[in-house]
């Protein structure tokens, strides 16, 4: 049964609670489960920074073309290490959460609920894109600290905007993927094995001009590549302007809706398994 | 060995109409062979206090009996205390409710798909717990689900609340509460968490700690809910279930897998949430859980409800024939016996002689004073009345 967000679940009854009230109060639960929740935690948050440590050091000494010059390329890792962070904790972290939840049946007692979807759908997204900006701020501290990078302070609302943007982009996306799986134990590997091979042909573990030109072609089909150039045009020391690149946001953006009409016609408060 | 007639020979099983009401003793509910208007076509108008009279009726009489005074008159002090729905109007309302799977699940085809209902009717009243049994893949979560608005029907009338709960919105949501068959809590929250995260979601939530003292959680609110076992998560469950001060309960065989101390303390939870004037839609498929705590009782096997009464009725079991089983000491037969009954010898239990009969006091008066007359003794003398449970075997063997 494939349920829509009906007319009745936003309207706000009298004496039922307000909307705002409900995603707040359901968000701060959501987010104190994400924390105490270890799997979370480790690939959400220690996960981006381990590869990012591990990167950053074997390939310390090496430097990298990129538009406009040179960079260090553990400065490089950076923004690619975050667009691995804002995926794990948008896309990764929610897609698996979302079938957890799905098939053991916590959506379905919530259905019994006045809860309404918007909400449930509302706090999700919160906290992917709550947890995806604290990976980047994290990995930023870590670059700045220990590799010297920084983002030129002109570009830097563009860096911000594109976090928010690709973690709310990648939220649409992982609710479409949760309605594709069934297994709650097959979420982790499902959404490992979708992102892994997108990150390696993007430009996020390995820089993106060191690849052969049709690979590169494919990856720019995909979500993750734009994301990553969106963050590397707005991280780059040798970008003129504001750091804004259109036509990857734009190429997200695409994503995004495509991901989120998707989402809203497949989703089931039910468990897909029985 | 059968107690009574024969399976086949039941009265309703495996007719298609009507399905109901056979099973209630006729001076209750008028049989719709005698041309009284059949309790499936009464109508019960919100409005019209003069046609209302006769649901009104209907409706006192269907209230248990074997509910004592004061529980039935807290329940109609709690319904008094609602939406000024009048007494007796039923607070779920199902007509002709067919369900069926495959073939596309349209409405036109649905008979050639798989029937998991073939058209029940049933209703309940405020403050009743009305117990719905029936063996695995009857049908019962079907049904129960189809109240709680998770499923549309594929035809026939359903009203909960007087709202149909396919169509309900987030107002009837917050009337109703849910024990699902099954379903975890969010395992990294603690019990109280869990139980203010719920309490969070409806307009009149109940005190957090008083609920977790109900049902028996208010020593752990600090315990994860990954943490309870499978005894204290079901607990959990009624909590939440509970949490919005509900008018209706639904809960689905909510003691399976309990051991037997953990259901018993749980059937204490289920008769003091009747007490707070909840009306409860219990399925169960445990004979004891629905003789403890139903005020009445449906049988649905196979998608078709083939009985309905009180534990006490179910079945026609207050006529039933009882048995009277006992060892011939050696040296005596079976012909000696006093002819107040047709005594036979059972081929089961190693040679007992038994007999069956309507009327228990005069056969065991004739054969206690056949047995004192000979100075013998009858030290294994048994009588036995049908439990629920056999009529229950009754009901549904062979039509499975």
């Amino acid at each position: 049964m494939t349920t829509t967000i009906r007319r009745a679940d936003l309207t706000v009854a009298g004496s039922q609670r307000s909307l705002p009230g409900l995603i707040t109060h359901q968000f701060r639960h959501d987010l104190r489960c994400f924390f105490r929740n270890r799997l979370s935690v480790f690939f959400t948050l220690a996960m981006p920074v381990m590869f990012l440590v591990i990167f950053a050091s074997v390939f310390r000494n090496g430097s990298v073309a990129v538009p406009g010059g040179v960079i260090k390329e553990s400065v490089y890792y950076v923004p690619g290490i975050i667009t691995y962070g804002i995926i794990a904790a948008a896309y990764m972290n929610l897609t698996v959460t979302v079938i957890r939840y799905r098939e053991s049946g916590i959506y379905k007692r919530q259905r019994a609920t006045p809860l309404p979807a918007s909400a449930v759908i509302a706090a999700r997204a919160m906290v992917g894109i709550i947890t995806a900006f604290a990976i980047a701020v994290v990995l930023l501290a870590i670059g700045w600290a220990f590799y010297g990078a920084s983002i030129p302070g002109r570009t830097a609302p563009a860096f911000a905007l594109d976090i928010v943007v690709g973690a709310a982009v990648f939220c649409c996306l992982g609710f479409a993927t949760a309605s594709l799986v069934s297994n709650a134990d097959a979420a982790q590997p499902v959404v490992l094995g979708l992102v892994l091979p997108l990150a390696f042909i993007s430009g996020v573990f390995i820089p993106i001009l060191e690849l052969p030109r049709w690979l590169i072609d494919v990856g720019k089909v995909f979500p993750v590549h734009p994301l990553a150039a969106a963050l590397l045009t707005a991280y780059n020391p040798h970008t003129v302007g504001s750091g804004l690149s259109w036509g990857d946001l734009g190429v997200l953006a695409a994503w995004g809706v495509a991901g989120l009409a998707f989402a809203v016609i497949r989703f089931t408060w039910l468990p897909r398994s029985r | 060995m059968t107690f009574g007639p024969s399976t086949s020979g039941l009265p309703g099983l495996g007719r298609e109409t009507p399905p109901v009401n056979h099973f209630v003793s006729e001076a209750r509910l008028p049989s719709p062979r005698e041309g009284c208007p059949v309790n499936r076509e009464l109508k019960f108008p919100d409005s019209d206090p003069a046609t209302n009279q006769p649901g009104r009726a209907i409706a006192t009489q269907a209230i248990p009996t074997r509910a004592n005074a004061s529980k039935a008159s807290a329940a109609q002090a709690n319904a008094a205390e609602h939406d000024g729905t009048p007494v007796g109007d039923p607070v779920i309302r199902v007509r002709g409710l067919r369900m069926s799977y495959g073939s596309g699940n349209g409405r036109a085809d649905g008979a050639r798909g798989v029937e998991a209902l073939a058209g029940i009717d049933l209703e309940l009243y405020r403050g009743e717990i009305f117990g719905f049994l029936g063996p695995n893949g009857a049908g019962k979560t079907t049904t129960v689900e189809i109240l709680e608005g998770y499923r549309r029907p594929t035809a026939g009338e359903v009203s909960v609340l007087g709202v149909d709960p396919y169509q309900a919105d987030r107002a009837w949501r917050s009337r109703i509460g849910v024990v699902l068959q099954e379903s975890e809590p969010e395992a990294e929250l603690t019990v109280e968490e869990c139980v203010s995260l719920y309490a969070g979601y409806y307009p009149h939530a109940r005190p957090v700690l008083e609920t977790l003292e109900l049902v028996g959680l208010a020593d752990r609110p600090k315990m994860r809910c990954g943490r309870l076992s499978g005894g204290q998560r079901r607990r959990l469950d009624v909590a939440l279930a509970l949490i919005g001060d509900p008018e209706v309960l639904f809960l689905d065989e909510p003691t399976t897998g309990f051991d037997p101390a953990a259901r018993r303390s749980a059937w204490e939870v289920i008769a003091s949430l009747q007490k707070l004037g909840k009306t409860i839609f219990l399925t169960t498929h445990y004979m004891e859980e629905a003789e403890q705590l139903a005020d009445r009782i449906q049988v649905i096997v196979a998608g078709r409800i083939v009985a309905e009464g009180t534990p006490a009725t179910l079945g026609g079991r207050n006529v039933q024939q009882t048995i009277v089983s006992f060892t011939l000491p050696p040296g005596i037969s079976t012909a000696d016996l006093p002819p107040a009954a047709p005594w036979a010898v059972d081929g089961d239990k190693s040679g007992r002689i038994e007999a069956e009969t309507t009327r228990p006091l005069p056969v065991l008066g004739a054969l206690a004073n056949w047995a004192q007359a000979r100075q013998i003794d009858l030290p294994d003398l048994q009588v036995l009345r049908p439990t629920l449970e056999d009529i229950y075997l009754q009901l549904t063997q062979g039509t499975r």
